[in-house]
């Protein structure tokens, strides 16, 4: 094992060198084009084209006798665009819907390719060994004049992505709009089956019919977490593809018989799990600090807004114990205590002897807080059909998100339709505010 | 005005969906320099016309000329908004990428946009008030930004006729407001502008043209002529709901005009 690792390391062996840069091209192409398949919700036609494939490699062996890659891969384009247009056949002419047009011809021509590989199996010589990589794939298998077929391929298909990548571009996004503007869209959209195509073929043979689907969507999907811009995701998906391709066939070197189809796979999946969690914006851990940060923010304006409402109901203002607080608040004693100590640190609240006061600064933000949430209940109250005893918790979730700028506006709204005075909305030195609150008391 | 002068020109024109006609032999010529609302009830075929005229479906008898041509020959001189529901707004691409979609009937085939197209494409962002979105991901934009940008694409596009598919569905009154300025500012220009409209009240304020459809034309003419309780009720049937509607817009296009 540690012998294989050295090999490989050091790029002596020029078999190694070929295995390494075909893995390469193929990562790199699948994550270039599946960019694209996936924003064209074409992934899954990739992946029937694939399995389509198998028989077209098996017939076109059973025909020439020959193992050449160039007339493997004939027969199995062939055969992976008949079934891509059979696909498209049944779908334009029976009732049957697109996904299940994708499981009939994906499964059948499939199974017959299994059934014709049995078949060579058991009839031919000790020459018929070598197909059955197209199902799992076998990196190590590829000799230079693969590479040179795979290299040419792997050119073209980025010669014309480069030429064409703004009508795809459009014709992703909007094609009708494209179309207007007198581009034909079934050209282009053919021309981007056919890349999509060619891909699965330069990958057929080191990663397999039944994964390389895989190469397109994983590296792609995994891209799409990191940026917002197609260039950017492409360029991604051909880097996390590229990766995969080189380190699945490195892993799969060093034992025997392990199909680097499967190792890449793995790989690739787990560039998407790393990204899909961790990735700024858009991974799930961003998102949950975000929504940890909101519920924080929200626990701490309710905080706030309970020592001003205590004022007001009291109308003194003094420090309030932890358990009057949580009686107002209308949660435990210990999260009371819990939120106070973040407003401590804060400087909105000062502590001692286990009550809370609120300082300047917290005052200024507390009658912020609280002004938000009762224009927001009078607006909601008034302009809709909520009652009032409704309004009270819509207003809870919205007083975050009122901006000084929608504030101003209600107030607006509210003094012109209603005639009400919203400096008289809160009033902490007579006895309790004029305005009566729904619902809690 | 001789007739091949008509920015827009229909001749029976019957469109059909699989075999079901959902556009029967219109007849239209729309004059220049008119801001045309199309109205009509949900199945009018008020999307379905206007993508006729694009080329976008195809007809089953009839034509459309273009300043007396076909639509091929001038396609450059026609704008396109597409309703803001068509496309996907999750997909990966700046307001100022959209925006430059404007310009590809002029850039061609497999050439990249230059930096006039660029220039051009951040004055339209400018137009429409979302110069200082030009950089912004399009999904984080609200529904009325992006119906904005959809706008500057078209306004990139440079040209003299104008398709609009309701872009006031779902905007706030702001950009409504931004938008329609900018209607009135183009029809001052001598642009025509054919607009799918839903909301009848104002119709007599926006559009000093209307066609009203309801599978046919119902009616086309100057908005003070043919907007009237006859052809509203043509036009939408028995729906209560619609003609209490107009009713109202009836009644304050006739105050408006004491």
């Amino acid at each position: 094992m540690l012998e294989n690792a050295l090999r490989f390391m050091t790029l002596a062996d020029a078999n190694v060198r070929f295995v390494l840069l075909g893995s390469l091209l193929i990562g790199a192409t699948g994550g270039l084009l599946g960019s694209f398949a996936v924003l064209r919700r074409r992934s899954l036609v990739g992946d029937a084209l694939a399995h389509a494939a198998l028989p077209g490699v098996a017939l076109a062996y059973l025909w020439t006798g020959s193992k050449a890659l160039p007339v493997l891969l004939a027969g199995a384009t062939v055969s992976g665009v008949l079934g891509v247009l059979l696909m498209q056949f049944i779908i334009n002419f029976t009732r049957i819907k697109a996904d299940a047009a994708i499981g009939i011809v994906l499964s059948v021509f499939f199974g017959i390719g299994i059934v014709l590989l049995t078949h060579i199996q058991r009839t031919g010589s000790g020459n018929q060994s070598g197909l059955d990589k197209f199902l799992f794939g076998q990196a190590a298998s590829l000799v230079e004049d693969d590479l040179k077929v795979m290299s040419v391929l792997a050119g073209l298909i980025i010669l014309v992505l480069v030429l064409f990548f703004k009508e795809f571009k459009a014709l992703i996004f909007d094609p009708s709009f494209l179309q207007s503007l007198g581009y034909s869209t079934r050209w282009i959209d053919v021309l981007l089956m056919g890349l999509i195509a060619l891909t699965v073929m330069v990958g057929l043979q080191a990663v397999g019919v039944v994964l390389i689907a895989a190469m397109l969507i994983t590296p792609a999907v995994a891209a799409r977490f990191w940026t917002e811009q197609l260039n950017k995701m492409v360029l991604l998906a051909a880097a996390f593809g590229g990766a995969s391709g080189i380190v699945g066939t490195f892993i799969s070197s060093l034992a025997p018989r392990i199909p680097t189809g499967p190792v890449m796979v793995l790989v690739a999946t787990f560039f998407f799990v790393v990204s899909a969690l961790l990735a700024p914006k858009r991974g799930v851990l961003a998102r949950g600090l975000r929504r940890q940060h909101n519920a924080r923010r929200e626990a701490q304006q309710h905080f706030l807004r309970a020592c001003i409402e205590l004022q007001e109901k009291l109308a003194q203002q003094r420090a309030w114990a932890i358990e009057e607080l949580a009686i107002e608040m209308g949660h435990s004693p210990d999260k009371v205590k819990r939120i106070g100590r973040q407003l401590e640190k804060a400087g909105l609240v000062l502590r001692q002897d286990g009550r809370f006061s609120l300082t300047e600064a917290g005052l200024e933000e507390g009658l912020f807080v609280v002004k938000s949430h009762r224009l927001w209940e009078h607006y909601l109250y008034y302009r809709t059909i909520l009652d009032a005893d409704h309004v009270d918790r819509p207003a809870d979730e919205v007083e975050h998100l009122l901006t000084p700028e929608i504030i101003v506006r209600l107030e607006e709204i509210l003094a012109r339709e209603r005639g009400i005075d919203t400096e008289q909305i809160i009033n902490l030195h007579g006895t309790g505010s004029q305005y009566r609150r729904g619902g809690r008391e | 005005m001789s007739q091949n002068t008509h920015p827009i020109q229909i001749h029976d024109m019957t469109i059909a969906y699989h075999k079901k006609p959902v556009l029967w032999d219109v007849d239209l010529d729309v004059p220049e320099g008119q801001l045309v609302g199309i109205i009509g009830p949900n199945g009018a075929g008020k999307s379905t016309m206007i993508k006729a005229i694009m080329d976008l479906v195809p007809k089953a008898s009839g034509w459309v000329k273009i300043y007396g041509k076909d639509y091929g020959e001038m396609r450059k001189i026609i704008g396109y908004v597409p309703q803001r529901e068509s496309v996907d707004w999750d997909f990966p691409i700046s307001a100022l990428d959209v925006v430059l979609m404007g310009r590809y009937g002029h850039i061609g085939w497999m050439r990249r946009p230059g930096k006039e197209d660029r220039c051009i494409a951040r004055e339209s962002l400018d137009k429409v008030g979302m110069g200082d979105f030009a950089e912004r991901q399009i999904s984080q934009l609200s529904g009325g930004q992006q119906q904005r940008v959809f706008l500057a694409r078209a306004l990139a596009q440079d040209a003299r006729i104008y398709m609009m598919d309701e872009p006031f569905a779902g905007v706030d009154a702001a950009t409504e407001r931004a938008i329609i300025d900018i209607l009135v500012t183009l029809r001052e220009q001598g642009k025509t502008i054919l607009v799918v409209h839903h909301d009848l009240q104002t119709v007599t304020e926006y559009f000093n043209w209307v066609i009203m459809l309801n599978m046919r034309v119902v009616a086309s003419g100057l908005t003070r002529e043919v907007f009237t309780d006859e052809n509203l009720q043509k036009t939408y049937g028995g729906r209560l709901t619609v003609l209490s509607q107009a009713a109202q817009a009836m009644a304050e296009q006739r105050r408006g005009d004491r």
